[in-house]
């Protein structure tokens, strides 16, 4: 009894915004189809439009340091916004809500079919949402163009970037460990200025 | 003994596995196919196809059925195959997530940094850079077709990735309802 009255606190004062979380996750795991970007527009929806939970900014530094780091993209997004809104079990929750919807439906698939290659309407399908696929990861571009203060001054970034990787074909971490790199060390160029000016 | 080699192998895949889905596929398949002989070249090629075929991250996808696959073929029930897919989905996903709260602990700290602050507002662009970069490699034969090989398919295509574009863009309408209309059309135009 003590124990269950223990649960209902834990779940009305912490638990809120973990079990929405691990739901919207839950949701936006199960509409992703075609790999971690197509997961971005969904995901700004839900999390910034939607609940309000983070700003727009927060937002595409949660991009940038999910693909710096290693392993699957989307389970990086959802555990960082995850730890920013409840720290530890918020980003296992968050990790988890991503992770169950695949995992539930391919064991289903291992377990129960084993002729899958036979499944002309579910390729039917996809040939129709496949190019949606494309269309949704080629939104947030346009939608981030304001948040992410590019100005005509800036606009030789984002260009030179897309071309890098789309025909030069560098991966996505070399640019920005290049893009952290130079911004530290032109914050240090810019610190010993003012000192300068100061001395 | 199989589970703690599928533990090991799906840990480092996860640790390395820089780059996103599609890289870590090709680090699935060389460990599980070419250096352990748990799959076929054949079995592997059906795990990616379904992958893409399914809702959820590809990674995870590949992961599960890859680890499902191994320990049935090893000669295990299929109950015992579900554990092993669990916890190759776990290896995989353990390490970027210890990482992943390492780094955001030491961000914390300086989160209010003049030199973080400067690093992140450099990032900006480059990601919008990086998500362009993400859908213009989409943008295949395979995604659309070609009008030498399906005209029809092609036309169809087109017209998909341009309502949803501007769906979303100017009509507001919700990326998942646009997903399933387009899953709709598919199945009804293709089928």
């Amino acid at each position: 009894m003590r124990f269950y009255r223990y649960i209902c606190i834990l779940n009305d004062r912490i638990m809120g915004i973990c079990i929405e979380g691990f739901r919207t996750c839950f949701k936006i795991g199960l509409f992703t189809l075609g790999g971690g970007y197509a997961m971005i527009p969904i995901m700004q929806r839900e999390v910034v439009d939607r609940h309000k939970w983070l700003s727009e900014e927060d937002f595409l530094d949660i991009i940038s340091l999910s693909q710096a780091l290693p392993g699957v993209f989307a389970v990086n997004m959802s555990a960082y916004i995850g730890y920013r809104l409840k720290g530890v079990l918020g980003a296992i929750l968050f990790a988890l809500g991503t992770v169950l919807p695949s995992f539930i439906i391919i064991l289903l698939i291992a377990l129960c079919f084993h002729n899958y290659s036979q499944w002309h309407w579910l390729e039917a399908i996809f040939k129709g949402v496949r190019p949606a696929v494309v269309a949704l990861i080629a939104v947030p571009c346009v939608r981030m163009w304001k948040t992410a203060g590019i100005k005509l001054t800036t606009v030789w970034v984002p260009v030179l970037t897309a071309l890098l990787i789309w025909l030069v074909g560098i991966s996505p971490v070399w640019i920005i460990v290049a893009v952290v790199v130079g911004a530290y060390l032109y914050g240090r160029v810019l610190k010993m200025e003012d000192k300068e000016d100061g001395l | 003994m199989i589970f703690l080699q599928l533990f090991y192998v799906f840990f480092i895949i996860g640790l390395f596995g820089f780059g996103g889905g599609y890289a870590m596929i090709s680090m699935i398949q060389g460990e599980v196919v070419t250096h352990y002989h748990w799959l076929t070249t054949q079995e592997f090629t059906d795990i990616v196809a379904v992958s893409q075929m399914t809702p959820g991250p590809i990674g995870i996808n590949t992961a599960t059925f890859a680890g499902y696959r191994a320990v049935v073929n090893a000669g295990y029930p299929p109950m015992m195959g579900a554990m092993g897919s669990a916890l190759a989905t776990f290896a995989e996903v353990l390490p970027q997530f210890l990482l992943m709260i390492i780094v955001l602990r030491m961000l914390m700290k300086y989160w209010e940094h003049p030199v973080k602050k400067m690093i992140f507002s450099a990032l900006r662009p480059t990601i919008v850079g990086l998500i362009a970069a993400a859908s213009l490699l989409l943008m295949t034969p395979e995604n659309f077709s070609s009008m030498a090989v399906s005209p029809w398919q092609f036309c169809i295509s087109i017209f998909l990735f341009s309502a949803t574009f501007i769906g979303i863009l100017c009509f507001n309408v919700s990326p998942i309802r646009m997903i399933c209309l387009c899953g709709v059309a598919g199945f009804l135009l293709y089928y």
